[in-house]
């Protein structure tokens, strides 16, 4: 058989506001007109990236996870409190809050699953857990520092042959973004869309949907993590560095395509959805529109991308016709 | 005008359809038929599926409106555009689905969308006292109307739909299989209800294919068939083998792919000795490599329920199950996947396919989800797959849904095919599907049957039960019936499966 | 094989008669557990020599409950059409400063200051609910983007309180009954208003239909659009007075004093306390207003033992998701015997 490339549905509208946005900026910044602009843009939009990945993985098996900003701060301010400037702590520090993140992720997804409580509830209340429990351990305000080594990552480049100066930042996300991909195109990741779609026809095809969605949520809380290490370099202690970061992955991925409850979107297109984030900040910036519209603009957006999404989608597929799952008790089976 | 006898003269029937026909797509469901509804009569339809009953009871309704034919209500003729249309001229159809709100009590379900109001308030006290009149005068005093819906039994909220009808003033009253969801003793109480509703004067059209309720309640009773009305007579000039008679003896014409020859068969395959759960009970068969078992019964003999208790859907709680000789304890889908059993269900988009995800995805389902190790790694020949189901699709990428039925029902049978079953179950396998499809659908199971898998199947269609299967049991009340050899007329397998005839005949 | 054909029925399904259900409720969880924390902690501020329920306590309690309790009202009707509010946070904040910035420290100024807040607010819910309902856009993605739009609006706009409450106004905020704030007692009023118009007037009897199950109630003839564009109207117009009432409070208006009381999600997760199902279709303001007394009642526990005010953050989280853990169960038990019967 032969390749051809093929997008998933919901893909291409991101692809090509992403282009429009990356043009303007060529035409609106002459810092764009050479790579190192767009590595530099990368760079920033890296962290956002990743969490918009990670958030994919929930959102396409049906769930939502609202605790990512309140870990990226956890994260955040546990290293600091933890490597207090102590470059020798660097490496197990980064492995614990790795570990953390991946934590959290499988308590989220233990009680969603196990518990039936919804994920938006579940995660909602891990925000407040993590948020209270962060500072209560640092009583009240980010203590310590980070270290040299930790911060590289945020904000360090690499010497690549070829490329030249890539920043580290850049070179995580690409290893994540391709891992992700190629996990997406594999059987576990295509399970995990078919979870989001038909959670019934998984389970009756044999697989563990419980596991499933649980892998989910360990993926976007291990995400968060190294998105925390990432913002830490970048941003350095704050304890506001995770705030309203889940939602603006939340709009990322929808930005991308994908759809809220899950079974359809791509991976790629969440990250090109947050990366399209960046890029319309940037530019907006660059024309002088004042940075406090952007937000405003970040909300016509989404609303336009999902009224696209569901009345665009609503118009071609009248036809389609799902039986709706009712509660109510029904016949008995044959 | 049509053929019913033994009415009284010159009493103008409630409802009179004449000449009713309806098609879809240009494929005719109702040529022509004719009924007349008088208060105060129970008048049964039967037929077998397909025969036109269902769409009958919608053209009532007012929720198809028929290509051809006119309907009278009261001797007046009217055209109906919608539902509301109906009711308004005192129709109302109690469907197999419930439209009852769980969480709400069932005064507020009764009386919703057209709530009392009362001073700026919902009269609650008005709509509890009406609810509670209505109740009473169906002598179901049993229902609180203040009671929340999800606290009733199945039989109750039956009642409630019931009520729920009866209160927009209905004189006609449609019921769809309305036992389909009851148990028996609950059975007994609705037959009162419906006695009940007969007296008051009401006129009843009662769509069941059992053969016992309709001999237990209807005054009348006309028989469809593949959508032209047979016959109408008194129920009393009517016996079950009759009617038996009457529903089924068509010409096939059909062609079924031979029957496998006695040297075809392989081992046992599957075997249940004494297995029982809540639906089901003391069920002993055996199903050999290289035939299909066909398994007849009605709406609720437990036909589904056994397969779904073998795919550990809902596990057995007794007996014994055995898979190619051993014991095994099927408790969930995935233990019966990695045994070798599939199963095709009944409802291919509720819980067959992931509809958005794309041919390939959904072929490759069962082997990803199910499998772990080298067996999930080994490369499928996907597109080898789809022709061997002879998929017709744009390419492997276009999403289910928006394949045909008997597309989506080959993906089914691929997916299951990836992982080289030893035991396929399947419901109903053609529901739904054109003719050209089913064909497919046939061939390819008997293909199946021929290298070596046991094939159990479903199918409330007797000449496709009859025409594929190698054997047939019937099942009937969560047991089985009996046997019946290949080619078994279907007035056989109707007797057993309607509870007419017992013991095995074979 | 001879089969008795009547009397076997599958064995699983004899009627259970509906007597035999138990009364808890979440409603009647909510409280019993509100009585629990007040008597524990009681006990608890009493070992260290303290009253808890003294004419302070109560006043703090009541004065904490004052804001959430309004805006959890109006999230009540959203989540129980089946739908959900993010914006209202950042909508309290607007309508604070509107308030405030027409007041402009005249006495008569009130009246216009309230009415246009409130006018505002309506349109903001009127904006919501036709994204959800003419626009077909999920409610999250909606409201989320309606809350974005008014942050760009405050951050553009403003940067610090602005506006002058005038003193006559500012009562509102601060005098009170004996030991009852006069807010606290407008906010119960508010929800006494919201019970009735969900419990005894045929629209709100239509927000439970379109919650419970939207198909059904349109086949009954409710009209579903109007019905979700009602509720997130309201739900406005509640935040709209939570504002207000915070402007009379603080003797200005502020852009951010919605969203640093983290008023959305923070209300989402009263009403999902008070038993609301997050999903529509059942719970109800009575549930709400438990939810929040019991939030506010934490609060000042945890002040009056002077423990760390973050370890309150870690206390609701576990509390929410226990709660609703809880009533999973019980809706499964009732799901599992409703099939039974």
């Amino acid at each position: 058989m032969t390749w051809r490339p093929r997008l998933a549905e919901g893909t291409a509208p991101v692809l090509v506001v992403l282009l429009l946005l990356l043009v303007g900026l060529a035409i609106a910044g002459p810092a764009y007109d050479e790579p190192s602009g767009y590595l530099a843009l990368l760079k920033r939009a890296a962290p956002l990236m990743i969490l918009a990945i990670g958030q994919y993985f929930v959102i396409v098996s049906g769930g939502f996870d609202l605790s990512v900003g309140a870990l990226v701060t956890a994260g955040v301010v546990i290293a600091a409190r933890l490597i207090d400037g102590d470059e020798a702590a660097t490496t197990w520090v980064i492995l614990l809050v790795l570990g953390f993140g991946l934590l959290v992720g499988l308590v989220n997804g233990l009680i969603t699953t196990k518990l039936l409580v919804p994920s938006f509830i579940v995660t909602l209340g891990m925000l407040l857990v993590l948020d209270g429990a962060t500072f209560l351990w640092t009583d009240g305000a980010p203590r310590g520092a980070l270290s040299a080594g930790f911060r590289t990552f945020g904000r360090g480049a690499l010497d690549v042959p070829v490329l030249g100066e890539v920043p580290w930042s850049v070179l995580i996300l690409s290893a994540i973004l391709v891992a992700a991909a190629l996990f997406m195109r594999s059987g576990t990741g295509r399970a995990l869309v078919a979870v989001g779609d038909n959670e019934a026809a998984v389970r009756l095809s044999g697989g563990q949907v419980d596991r499933l969605r649980l892998l989910g949520f360990v993926l976007s809380g291990l995400l968060a993590a190294v998105a925390s290490i990432l913002l830490g370099g970048f941003a350095g202690v704050s304890a506001q560095v995770g705030n309203g970061l889940e939602f603006r992955a939340i709009t990322a991925v929808v930005l991308g395509g994908v759809l809220l409850g899950g079974g359809r979107g791509s991976v790629v297109a969440a990250a090109a959805g947050a990366l399209s984030l960046e890029a319309l900040f940037t530019l907006l910036n660059l024309l002088g529109v004042s940075g406090a519209l952007e937000s405003a603009v970040q909300g016509l957006i989404i609303i336009a991308a999902v009224a696209y999404a569901s009345l665009g989608g609503g118009l071609r597929h009248r036809l389609r016709s799902r039986p709706k799952q009712r509660n109510t008790a029904q016949p008995a089976p044959s | 005008m049509d053929a019913g006898a033994g009415m009284t003269p010159g009493a103008t029937p409630r409802v009179r359809l004449t000449g009713i026909s309806k098609s879809f797509l240009g494929v005719p469901v109702l040529h022509g038929v004719d009924l007349d509804l008088r208060g105060g009569e129970v008048h049964a339809v039967m037929g077998e599926n397909g025969a036109g009953k269902s769409t009958l009871l919608k053209v009532l309704a007012g929720v198809h409106r028929p290509d051809n034919g006119t309907i009278e209500v009261d001797g007046a003729q009217v055209s109906f555009t919608g539902p509301t249309d109906a009711q308004r001229a005192g129709i109302a159809i109690i469907h197999q689905e419930f439209t009852l709100l769980p969480h709400r009590s069932v005064a507020e379900n009764v009386y919703l969308g057209r709530e009392p109001v009362r001073r700026m308030q919902v009269d609650r006290r008005r709509m509890v006292a009406d609810t509670r009149k209505l109740l009473d005068w169906l002598g179901e005093d049993g229902i609180d109307p203040t009671a929340v819906v999800s606290s009733l039994s199945v039989a109750q909220r039956q009642v409630v739909e019931i009520v729920k009808a009866l209160s927009t003033d209905a004189r006609v009253l449609g019921m769809d299989e309305p036992t389909a969801a009851l148990a028996d003793h609950e059975v007994e109480l609705l037959y009162d209800l419906v006695r009940r509703l007969r007296e008051r004067g009401i006129a009843i059209l009662y769509v069941s294919h059992r053969m016992r309720e309709v001999f237990d309640l209807s005054d009348r009773i006309t028989v469809l068939k593949d959508g032209r009305f047979v016959t109408c007579a008194p129920t009393r000039d009517l016996t079950p083998d009759d009617l038996v008679r009457h529903m089924v003896g068509r010409d096939l014409g059909e062609y079924y792919p031979d029957r496998a020859r006695t040297d075809d068969l392989g081992p046992v395959r599957l075997a249940l000795h004494g297995a029982g759960n809540a639906r089901v009970r003391e069920l002993n068969l055996e199903v050999r490599a290289g035939e299909i078992v066909g398994l007849a019964g009605l709406q609720g003999s437990g036909r589904s329920a056994l397969a779904r208790a073998v795919f550990g859907v809902e596990p057995f709680t007794t007996g014994r199950l055995e898979v190619d000789g051993v014991a095994q304890r099927v408790t969930r889908p995935r233990t019966a996947v990695r045994l070798g059993i599939a199963m095709v269900t009944e409802d291919r988009k509720g819980d067959g396919l992931a509809l958005r995800q794309s041919v390939r995805d959904n072929t490759l389902l069962v082997r990803r989800a199910a499998l772990r190790g080298p067996r999930a790694r080994a490369r499928s020949d996907v597109p080898a797959l789809l022709d061997l189901v002879n998929v017709v699709a744009r390419g492997e990428h276009q999403e289910v849904r928006f394949l045909s039925g008997g597309n989506q029902q080959k993906v089914v049978l691929a997916k299951w095919l990836a992982v080289e079953p030893r035991v396929l179950l399947v419901d109903e396998p053609t529901r739904g599907i054109d003719v050209g499809a089913k064909r497919a659908v046939h061939e390819l199971l008997r293909d199946l049957a021929k290298r070596g898998v046991a094939v159990l199947m479903i199918s409330s269609e007797l000449p496709e039960l009859i025409g594929m299967s190698d054997r047939i049991l019937v099942m009937h009340d969560g047991a089985l019936a009996g046997e019946l050899p290949a080619g078994a007329s279907e007035g056989d397998v109707m007797a057993l499966a309607t509870g007419h005839r017992t013991g095995a005949a074979a | 094989m001879s089969i008795l054909q009547e009397k076997a029925a599958p064995a699983d399904r004899t009627a259970i008669r509906p007597g035999v259900r138990s009364r808890l409720t979440p409603v009647v969880i909510v409280y019993l557990a509100l009585v629990t924390l007040l008597v524990v902690g009681s006990v608890l501020v009493g070992m260290r020599g303290e009253v808890l329920l003294d004419q302070a306590g109560i006043l703090n309690i009541l004065t904490r409950s004052t804001a959430l309790g309004l805006v959890a009202i109006g999230q009540t009707m959203v989540i129980l059409t089946g739908s959900l509010d993010l914006s209202v946070a950042y909508l309290i904040g607007l309508t604070s400063l509107l308030a405030a910035e027409t007041m402009a420290g005249q006495d008569g100024m009130v009246v216009p200051g309230v009415l246009l807040a409130l006018a505002v607010a309506a349109a903001v819910g009127l904006v919501n609910g036709l994204v959800i309902t003419v626009l077909r856009a999920n409610a999250f993605i909606a409201t989320l983007g309606v809350a974005l739009i008014l942050r760009g609006y405050l951050e553009n706009n403003y940067t610090g309180p602005a506006g002058d409450v005038p003193r006559s106004f500012q009562h509102l905020g601060y005098d009170r009954i004996g030991p009852l704030p006069v807010a606290a007692l407008l906010m119960l009023a508010v929800a006494a208003l919201a019970w009735w118009y969900l419990s005894r007037t045929r629209p709100g009897y239509h927000m439970y239909a379109v919650g419970g199950d939207i198909e059904v109630a349109r086949l009954s003839g409710v009209p579903t659009r109007r019905v979700v564009v009602t509720a997130h109207v309201l739900c406005s117009v509640a935040a709209g007075l939570t504002g207000i009432y915070l402007a009379s409070r603080l003797g200005s208006g502020a852009p951010y004093v919605g969203t640093d009381a983290g008023y959305d999600l923070e209300s989402i997760a009263a009403v999902v306390l008070g038993g609301t199902l997050l999903a529509g279709g059942r719970g109800g303001v009575v549930g709400t207003i438990g939810g929040v007394l019991i939030l506010a009642t934490l609060d000042t526990i945890f002040d009056d033992l002077a423990v760390d005010p973050f370890f309150k953050d870690v206390v609701r989280g576990v509390v929410l998701v226990t709660a609703v853990a809880l009533y999973a169960r019980r809706m499964m038990a009732d799901r599992n015997r409703g099939r039974l019967a």
